[in-house]
C-alpha cells in the first residue's frame, strides 16, 4: 500500500536522493557507510569495559579502576596493548584449525551484525545498508552465528572446563534464541515490515498515519492521526507500548533472551568461575582470550542497539510529534543522539542487573528458557495476532484468559507439589510416631534390682 | 516516508562489511602472533586444570542431555521461521482473510504444542 499521500502531515525527513552515479562511486559510498557501526561497535568496547567496572564500583561502594588517564578511562587499552604484546599460547593437543578459528568466528558476528540497523531515516546514509529489505533476517541470522564460536572453543580447547563451559553455554544460547526469535516475530507482526528501517518508521509518527490508512471508516476521527493505538500506544507509537501488555511482554523477553545470549549476568553460567574457571575460553592467552572479550561486550552494544531499534524505537524521539527533522545539523545529530541514548540506557542496563541480581542455577535457567519464555512468548504472538484480527479489546480479552489460565495451571503444579511434599512428610513423621519411643537399655545393677531411671543406673554404673 | 526497492546495490555495503569485520578478526590473531614471544615448554602447553597433572582425556562422554536440547532446538527453531513468512503475509495481503491465515497458524501452532506438552510431561525439559 502506498502511503505517501500521507507523508506530508508529518513527514518531512531528508532523504538525499543522490543521483545514480558511477558504480565506483557506489562502492566507495558503501565503505563510507559502514564506518559507522564498524566504529561505533569497535571504538566503544574500551570505554564500556572501563564503564562497566567503574560502575560497578560504585554500586559496592568501592573506586573501581581510577589510576590510568583521567578517571582510569585508558585503563581497558592499557589491558588491550599488553594483552597483545603477550606469548600467543597454543596448548598440545588442541585441535589447531578450531582453535585459532573459535576467536574470529565469535568476533565477526559482533562487528557485522550492526550493518542494517539505523541511526538516520535518510535512505542513503542512514545505516551501514539502509535500504536492504531483509534486515530482520540478517541480524537474526548473525546473531545465532556467535554459537559456532563457542562450541569450537569448547571442543577445541582438549580443556575440561572448556568442553563443560562450551556444552553448557551453548545449549542456553540456543534455549533462549527460541524466545528470542518468537519476540522478534511479534514485532515483525506489529509493523508488518521486515525491513528495519521500516520497523523504525513504523514507530514514529508515521505509525500512526499508517494505521488510520488501514482503518479509513473513521477518518474524521483521526486529527493528528493518533488512532487505533489503544492505552500505551495513544501515547506513544514505540513497539513496547503497543497492545499494551503484549508489546511490554514481547520487549521483555527480548530483554531477558539478550541477557542470556550474551552470556551476561544473572545468566553468565559458562563462566563461573567457581565451577568452570573461565568456561569455554579457559585455554586461551593473549588476543585470542582478548577477542573473546572484545566479541561479548560488542555483543552488548549490538544487541541493546537491536533492542532499542526494535521495541524502543531506533532514531526517534519519546514524543513522536517532534520527529519532523529537515536536512540541516540538528536534523541529523537529534536521531543520531536518541539512537546513541537508548543505547546508553541498554548497556547501563546490562551493568546495573550485574550488579543486583545473583547468578541463577543451571536447571533452572533452562526450565525457565523452555517451561517459562518459550510458551509466553507464543501465547503472546497469538494475542497480538488477534488483536490484529478481531480488535485490540479481543486480544487483551484473549491474553487475560490466557494469563489467568496459565497462573491457574502453575499453581495448581505448585498445590500438586506442595500436596504431595505434605504427605510425604506427614508420612514420614508417622513412621516415627509409631515406632516404639527411645528406651535407656536395662543396666544390671550390683544388688540385683532394676535400676528406677537412668539416672540411677549411671550412678550405679559410677559405682 | 520514501521507500524505494532495494537493488542489488544495496546489499553492496553488508558484503563489504562482512570482509571488514574478518579482516580486522584475522588481523587481531595475526599481530598477536607476530609481536608475542615465544618461549613453549612442557608445562605451558600442558592443558590447565588447576596446576595439577592432566588426568585422562578432555575428550570425554558428556550428558546426552545436551544433544536433547539440541534436537528439541531445531524442531522449535524451524516452528519460529515458519512463523516468519506468515507474519508478514498476515500484514500485507488482499487475498485471504485474516481469519483464515490465523485459524491456520493455530491448527500449525497447536500441533506443535502438543508435542511440547508431550516432551514436557515426559521430562525431556528437565534437568536433575
Amino acid at each position: 500500500m502506498d502511503f505517501s499521500q500521507f507523508s506530508h502531515i508529518f513527514w518531512s525527513v531528508p532523504t538525499n536522493e543522490v543521483p545514480a552515479a558511477d558504480w565506483w562511486i557506489d562502492v566507495l559510498r558503501a565503505f563510507v557507510r559502514i564506518l559507522v557501526p564498524v566504529f561505533f561497535v569497535l571504538l566503544l568496547v574500551p570505554p564500556l569495559v572501563w564503564f562497566e567496572r567503574r560502575l560497578l564500583g560504585f554500586m559496592q561502594q568501592r573506586q573501581g579502576p581510577n589510576r590510568v588517564g583521567p578517571e582510569g578511562i585508558v585503563q581497558t587499552i592499557a589491558d588491550g596493548v599488553k594483552l597483545l604484546m603477550k606469548e600467543d599460547i597454543i596448548p598440545s593437543n588442541v585441535d589447531r584449525t578450531l582453535y585459532v578459528l573459535a576467536p574470529i568466528i565469535m568476533l565477526i558476528p559482533a562487528l557485522v551484525t550492526a550493518g542494517v540497523l539505523p541511526w538516520h531515516p535518510s535512505l542513503v546514509w542512514g545505516a551501514g545498508a539502509p535500504n536492504v529489505d531483509i534486515g530482520v533476517l540478517y541480524l537474526l541470522a548473525w546473531s545465532s552465528l556467535a554459537v559456532y564460536g563457542v562450541v569450537m572453543a569448547g571442543w577445541a580447547s582438549n580443556n575440561k572446563y572448556a568442553l563443560l563451559g562450551g556444552l553448557r553455554s551453548s545449549a542456553q544460547m540456543i534455549s533462549y534464541e527460541l524466545g528470542m526469535g518468537i519476540a522478534v516475530v511479534t514485532v515483525v507482526l506489529i509493523s508488518g515490515a521486515l525491513s528495519v528501517r521500516d520497523i523504525v518508521f513504523d514507530q514514529s509518527a508515521y505509525g500512526w498515519i499508517k494505521d488510520a490508512a488501514h482503518t479509513t471508516a473513521h477518518h474524521a476521527a483521526y486529527t493528528w492521526g493518533i488512532v487505533h493505538k489503544p492505552w500505551l500506544g495513544f501515547l506513544n507509537p514505540w513497539h513496547v507500548a503497543q497492545f499494551f501488555p503484549m508489546g511490554f511482554v514481547a520487549a521483555f523477553i527480548y530483554v531477558v533472551a539478550m541477557l542470556a545470549e550474551t552470556n551476561r549476568s544473572p545468566f553468565d553460567l559458562p563462566e563461573a568461575e567457581t565451577e568452570l574457571v573461565a568456561g569455554y575460553h579457559t585455554e586461551y592467552t593473549s588476543m585470542k582470550f582478548a577477542m573473546f572479550f572484545m566479541g561479548e561486550y560488542a555483543n552488548m552494544v549490538v544487541v541493546s542497539a537491536i533492542a532499542a531499534t526494535l521495541f524502543f524505537g531506533g532514531w526517534t524521539t519519546p514524543i513522536a510529534q517532534l520527529d519532523q527533522w529537515d536536512n540541516t545539523a540538528v536534523g541529523w545529530i537529534i536521531p543520531a543522539a536518541m539512537i546513541s541514548a537508548k543505547i546508553g540506557l541498554g548497556l547501563y542496563f546490562f551493568v546495573w542487573i550485574r550488579a543486583t541480581l545473583p547468578r541463577i542455577r543451571y536447571d533452572m535457567l533452562m526450565s525457565f528458557g523452555w517451561k517459562g519464555i518459550f510458551p509466553i512468548a507464543l501465547g503472546n504472538l497469538f494475542c497480538v495476532a488477534v488483536s490484529l484480527t478481531a480488535g485490540y479489546w479481543a486480544g487483551l480479552a484473549v491474553w487475560i484468559v490466557l494469563a489467568v489460565g496459565a497462573l491457574l495451571i502453575v499453581a495448581n503444579l505448585d498445590s500438586t507439589k506442595r500436596f504431595t511434599e505434605k504427605t510425604r512428610r506427614r508420612s514420614v513423621l508417622g513412621l516415627y510416631a509409631s515406632a516404639q519411643p527411645f528406651q535407656m537399655p536395662l543396666v544390671k545393677t550390683s544388688n540385683g534390682a532394676p535400676p528406677v531411671d537412668g539416672r540411677t543406673a549411671a550412678e550405679e554404673l559410677v559405682k | 516516508m520514501v521507500t524505494v526497492a532495494p537493488t542489488p546495490g544495496d546489499y553492496l555495503p553488508l558484503l563489504i562489511l562482512i570482509l571488514m569485520g574478518a579482516f580486522i578478526a584475522v588481523l587481531l590473531v595475526a599481530l598477536s602472533w607476530i609481536l608475542g614471544p615465544k618461549q613453549p615448554s612442557v608445562e605451558k602447553l600442558s592443558p590447565y586444570e588447576c596446576g595439577v597433572t592432566p588426568v585422562g582425556t578432555a575428550r570425554d562422554r558428556f550428558p546426552i542431555k545436551f544433544y536433547l536440547i539440541a534436537m528439541l532446538f531445531i524442531l522449535f527453531d524451524i516452528e519460529t521461521v515458519f512463523l516468519y513468512p506468515w507474519a508478514i503475509l498476515y500484514r500485507n495481503n488482499a487475498y485471504l482473510s485474516r481469519g483464515f491465515l490465523l485459524g491456520e497458524m493455530t491448527v500449525f501452532i497447536a500441533i506443535l504444542f502438543v508435542g511440547y506438552i508431550y516432551i514436557w510431561k515426559k521430562g525431556a525439559l528437565d534437568w536433575e
